[in-house]
């Protein structure tokens, strides 16, 4: 396109002020600008010492947990809605009869492969019994892969963990129980 | 025997070159932590603050950084690309660092010792590498020009576009800022009368005026074209990372990478040098080192210190300019040495040439007081007429916006019409 083509509108600059021209106020500007910031507290944090702030762990996205029921078993009807939700497809699980009378399944196996998750949050969405959850534990590191891939039990084990940190969002939301 | 031992001045001459090149280059190391600090801290960071002493937990708020950046870049590999120029690829880095720590022969690191008997010493000892060298100023532009050769080298040898670009620019802005950088220093050799610089720094505090109180116009026009020539933001374009990579030393890796790095913080050493010992008094601070001879130790060492304390404080200053301000374009670059920085440096000196040839009538018709007020109220007048001269004459950078009249030529580009002929032909 040619630059006297008529259906290109040009946008004129603003010619420079006086300020500008002497270059003398922007260059005081710039460096108290830099000069206040030499100063002011620091936004990072000494990482392994110091934990980095999260601004609301409930709604924060880190590592997933299943959730208990107040009898202590695990919340999951094995209804597949997570797993297919999930964009990663890194939710495995195998569904059984459930031994207890007020659901039907329950998940025999339950696998999050953790390195192919993208932390979306969406399983937590789709779950229509507020079962999974994602906790505000960030640091999420391994050494192989194979330690990488959550069972049911570790993901037990992580909501026995943060569960007084982070209460189950069911009873704040309004969830079920 | 005694013929074969070196006399003593040789013996002192060596003392002061190796104190002055291991200081350098213990500060050249330092400083690049202080920059790294300066840079996290603009940023809201923290900064580098781990590494202590090694093999211990103690971190020194990282003081111990500049050891383990330099094992690392001397430990990495020191990679030959096929392509480069063999010889001229070694001797660029070479060339660089060698000129830029010969310059500091001519440039004096302290006020100077007093006599010290039991050495054979009974003068006044001056800390200058080559005490009495007459050409003290000629011999650092001098140098700081061959530098410019290091980063040609660089940049042709290395057989790269990137390099290439990288000394062109180079190349072309240190040639245009080096005359800014001559006419600001011209004024403050024909105030002082002299080329060595411990002259200029002794007229400075036997007067007690500062040549930056003194020369307003010439100070500025010195202080921007140091940033250029220590290509430092806001004129580092021959290594815009953004648009050159590395520039001129972006085929270069390892102990050669680091021999350019610590030339470029050296150059900016010397600028911080040459602007505090011309400019800002050099050692001499009022009511605190006198202006006399150095008689006690104490004296050498409170001037010393003020010397050493007015550097940091300019590199302090380089240091934070570098955060506060864009880079300029090319043409604003080449806008403002040749006509901004170039006529103002000939009105400081045209000013301070009246100034010190009408002297002596000055005061034989105001008295020694007023005229000394007219000889600093006339500089300071010209320096604000400059300015602002300057600032509404020149323009800012060359007007590239496209041309939207339609051209002559342009009927026959329309496409469908001439083009296609163009083609099929």
């Amino acid at each position: 396109m040619k630059p006297s083509d008529p259906s290109i509108t040009w946008l004129e600059e603003k010619p420079l002020g006086l300020a500008e021209r002497l270059y003398l106020p922007l260059f005081v500007s710039g460096l108290t600008t830099t000069a206040r910031h030499l100063v002011s507290p620091k936004v990072t944090v000494s990482y392994p010492e110091q934990r980095p702030t999260v601004g609301n762990p409930l709604i924060y996205r880190g590592v997933h947990r299943l959730n208990r029921d107040q009898e202590g078993r695990v919340k999951c009807v094995a209804c597949f809605l997570c797993a297919t939700a999930c964009p990663a497809h890194c939710i495995d699980i195998v569904a059984t009869e459930s031994p207890w009378p007020d659901r039907e399944k329950y998940p025999e196996s339950f696998q999050i492969d953790e390195l192919r998750c993208i932390f979306c949050g969406m399983c937590e969405e789709a779950c229509p019994v507020d079962a999974i959850e994602l906790t505000s534990l960030l640091d999420l590191t391994g050494k192989s892969r194979e330690e990488m891939i959550f069972d049911k039990e570790k993901l037990l084990s992580v909501y026995d963990m943060t569960k007084d940190a982070e209460p189950m969002k069911s009873t704040a939301l309004g969830g079920t129980l | 025997m005694t013929a074969l031992l070196p006399s003593l001045p040789t013996i002192v001459a060596l003392v002061k070159i190796g104190l002055l090149v291991g200081g350098l280059m213990t500060a050249a190391a330092y400083l690049v932590l202080v920059e790294r600090w300066m840079a996290a801290w603009v940023q809201d960071r923290k900064g580098p603050n781990r590494v202590g002493i090694p093999l211990t937990k103690i971190r020194l708020f990282g003081l111990g950084q500049p050891l383990a950046d330099g094992l690392k870049i001397i430990l990495k590999e020191d990679f030959t690309p096929r392509h480069v120029d063999k010889v001229l690829y070694t001797a660029a880095p070479l060339v660089i660092l060698a000129a830029s720590l010969a310059i500091f022969a001519a440039i004096p690191f302290g006020s100077s010792l007093p006599p010290i008997p039991a050495l054979g010493l009974t003068g006044e000892e001056p800390l200058l590498v080559a005490p009495g060298l007459d050409v003290g100023v000629l011999w650092v532009f001098a140098l700081s020009s061959i530098a410019v050769y290091g980063v040609l080298l660089g940049g042709w040898a290395s057989n790269n576009k990137y390099g290439f670009l990288g000394g062109l620019r180079s190349s072309a802005q240190l040639v245009a800022y080096e005359i800014p950088l001559g006419l600001g220093l011209l004024g403050v050799v024909l105030a002082a009368g002299s080329l060595k610089l411990d002259v200029i720094m002794d007229a400075q505090a036997s007067s007690g005026v500062w040549y930056a109180f003194a020369q307003p116009l010439g100070f500025l026009v010195f202080l921007v074209a140091s940033f250029a020539e220590a290509a430092r933001l806001p004129f580092d374009l021959p290594e815009a990372e953004q648009e050159l990579v590395g520039g001129y030393h972006t085929e270069y890796s390892g102990i050669k990478l680091l021999l350019f790095l610590v030339s470029e913080f050296l150059h900016m050493v010397t600028a911080a040098f040459l602007i505090v010992i011309m400019f800002l008094g050099g050692w001499h601070l009022w009511g605190l080192t006198g202006s006399g001879p150095v008689e006690t130790w104490v004296v050498a060492f409170i001037r010393f210190a003020v010397l050493s304390a007015k550097i940091l404080g300019v590199i302090l200053f380089f240091m934070l300019v570098r955060w506060s301000w864009p880079r300029f374009r090319f043409d604003q670059l080449m806008n403002l040495a040749w006509k901004v920085m170039l006529p103002l440096g000939l009105a400081n000196l045209v000013t301070v040439a009246a100034v010190e040839e009408f002297r002596p009538q000055l005061i034989t018709a105001l008295g020694a007081g007023w005229a000394q007020a007219a000889a600093i109220g006339l500089p300071w007048g010209v320096f604000f007429i400059g300015w602002i001269a300057a600032g509404m004459l020149t323009p800012s950078g060359t007007d590239n916006t496209p041309i939207r009249t339609p051209g002559p030529l342009d009927a026959e580009h329309v496409l469908g019409t001439s083009t296609r002929e163009l083609v099929e032909v």
